[in-house]
């Protein structure tokens, strides 16, 4: 069964699937990213009460599976009269999820920032934004970036998770295939097709790794 | 002239300064020395305004002034810190020129046009487009030098300018600041070094930890 044709007549779903995937994937990184950047200048804040909330919010987000946090959200929220349709279920929790890691790696790289840049840009005028933004955040990005990058590698595989609650993604799609047609090579292509976008992502990231390049 | 009248500062409730009183006149060289402790940093850290003064006063040509609040560009106060803290990602030129665009509001031209004579000064024409990791000690402190005197500081401030580099790189130092004075520089020098001190000061004073 491992010929073109076959190939040819599910490689439509397994696409259609593919673009679900990336979907999941695309506003994660997106919503996450930016909530944890936020999440992240809580954390370092003096604001004692805000740190103490996100952290117990970053513990609870790390600390229990996003199976069972998506899960959580799609079948159980219901129940309390909360209901969200699937994709933004996925969608929801998903960023909920990374943007806790995303809080924690941001939290250290801002802590790693050596106070005295600070005091750098203030003994020369500059507002407290102007130093976060010019001098700080660029060294946080780069110091960041590797973590991030395992994250997003984790999460182009973590968003077949959204299975369990029936969106269409490319392992549904491969799975639905090779049920009907009682065939492996499904499951092979739905591999090849992680492998080329978690290639993609890596390669990317190398890419931007490398633009970081030019300061130590 | 830079006038501080009964300056105060303590720690959770340990007194650092008590009720100093110090006149820097214009273009002349203040040293201060002392022991480990005494408070030298802390002093350099209030009359930068990086810490707050308990009490006291702080007058510039006359006028009072709280360095701790002032954000008038009129009356900067350069700081060369102890380990420069150049920033490691822009470059050499950009270091010098950042506050000048960002906070005087100059273009990137006016701004590298206006820091030209300090470059030429300080001799880094060869290296402006390096990044500091690629500097040495002494090429990283003239860089920091570079940059706060782009703000056009009334004083520039350095904490022990010579820990941080070779030996044989003191008199250069001494050298550089004695020719910053020279074009009329105000500079407070916080030493260790009893002889470097006793080379470049008009003033010198001595500080001991507070009983
Ligand atoms: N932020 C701070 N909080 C509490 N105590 C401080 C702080 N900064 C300095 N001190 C204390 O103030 C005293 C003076 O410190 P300072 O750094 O001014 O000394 P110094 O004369 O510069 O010493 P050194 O020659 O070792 O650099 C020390 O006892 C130090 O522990
Ligand atoms: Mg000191």
């Amino acid at each position: 069964m491992f010929n073109i044709q076959y190939i040819s007549e599910i490689l439509p779903s397994l696409l259609s699937g593919a673009m679900m995937t990336l979907q999941v994937f695309g506003w994660t990184i997106v919503g996450s990213l930016i909530l944890g950047v936020f999440l992240a200048l809580g954390l370092v804040s003096k604001f004692k009460p805000l740190q103490v909330i996100i952290d117990a919010y970053v513990w609870l987000m790390r600390g229990t599976p996003l199976l069972l946090q998506l899960i959580f959200v799609f079948y159980g929220l219901p129940t309390i009269g909360i209901v969200f349709p699937r994709y933004e279920a996925a969608l929801f929790a998903f960023i909920l999820n990374y943007a806790a890691y995303f809080a924690e790696i941001f939290r250290g790289g801002l802590q790693s920032i050596d106070k005295g840049q600070y005091e750098a840009g203030r003994v020369l005028q500059m507002t407290y934004w102007q130093t976060t933004k010019k001098v700080v955040l660029p060294q946080v990005a780069k110091i960041v970036l590797p973590s991030i990058g395992n994250e997003v590698i984790n999460l182009v595989k973590d968003s077949s998770l959204v299975y369990v609650i029936g969106i269409g993604d490319l392992l549904r799609a491969g799975n639905v295939a090779a049920a009907r047609d009682v065939t492996l090579v499904p499951f092979i292509l739905v591999g090849i097709m992680y492998l080329v976008l978690t290639g993609i992502c890596t390669f990317f990231l190398r890419r931007v790794e490398k633009h970081y390049s030019y300061f130590k | 002239m830079l006038e501080l009248k009964n300056v105060s500062k303590s720690f959770n409730g340990k007194m650092i300064i008590n009720k100093l009183n110090l006149k820097i006149e214009d273009g002349k060289i203040l040293t201060i020395v002392g022991p480990s402790g005494a408070g030298k940093t802390t002093l350099l850290r209030c009359i930068s305004g990086l810490e707050k003064i308990d009490s006291g006063q702080f007058l510039l040509d006359g006028q009072q002034f709280d360095p701790f609040e002032s954000r008038d560009n009129e009356s900067v106060i350069g700081v060369v810190f102890q380990d420069f803290q150049l920033f490691p990602n822009l470059s050499v030129i950009d270091n010098i020129t950042l506050a000048p665009i960002n906070v005087l509001n100059q273009s990137e031209t006016q701004a590298k046009k206006a820091v030209g004579e300090i470059i030429d000064r300080l001799g880094l024409e060869e290296i402006i487009n390096q990044y500091p990791y690629q500097l040495s000690g002494g090429q990283k402190q003239r860089v920091a030098i570079a940059r706060a005197l782009a703000m056009n500081p009334s004083i520039l401030c350095y904490d022990e300018p010579t820990s941080a580099l070779d030996p044989e790189l003191r008199n250069e130092v001494s050298k550089l600041i004695l020719d910053l004075k020279e074009n009329g520089i105000t500079q407070v020098v916080i030493t260790h070094d009893i002889e470097f001190a006793n080379k470049i000061a008009d003033q010198t004073l001595t500080v001991k930890p507070v009983k």
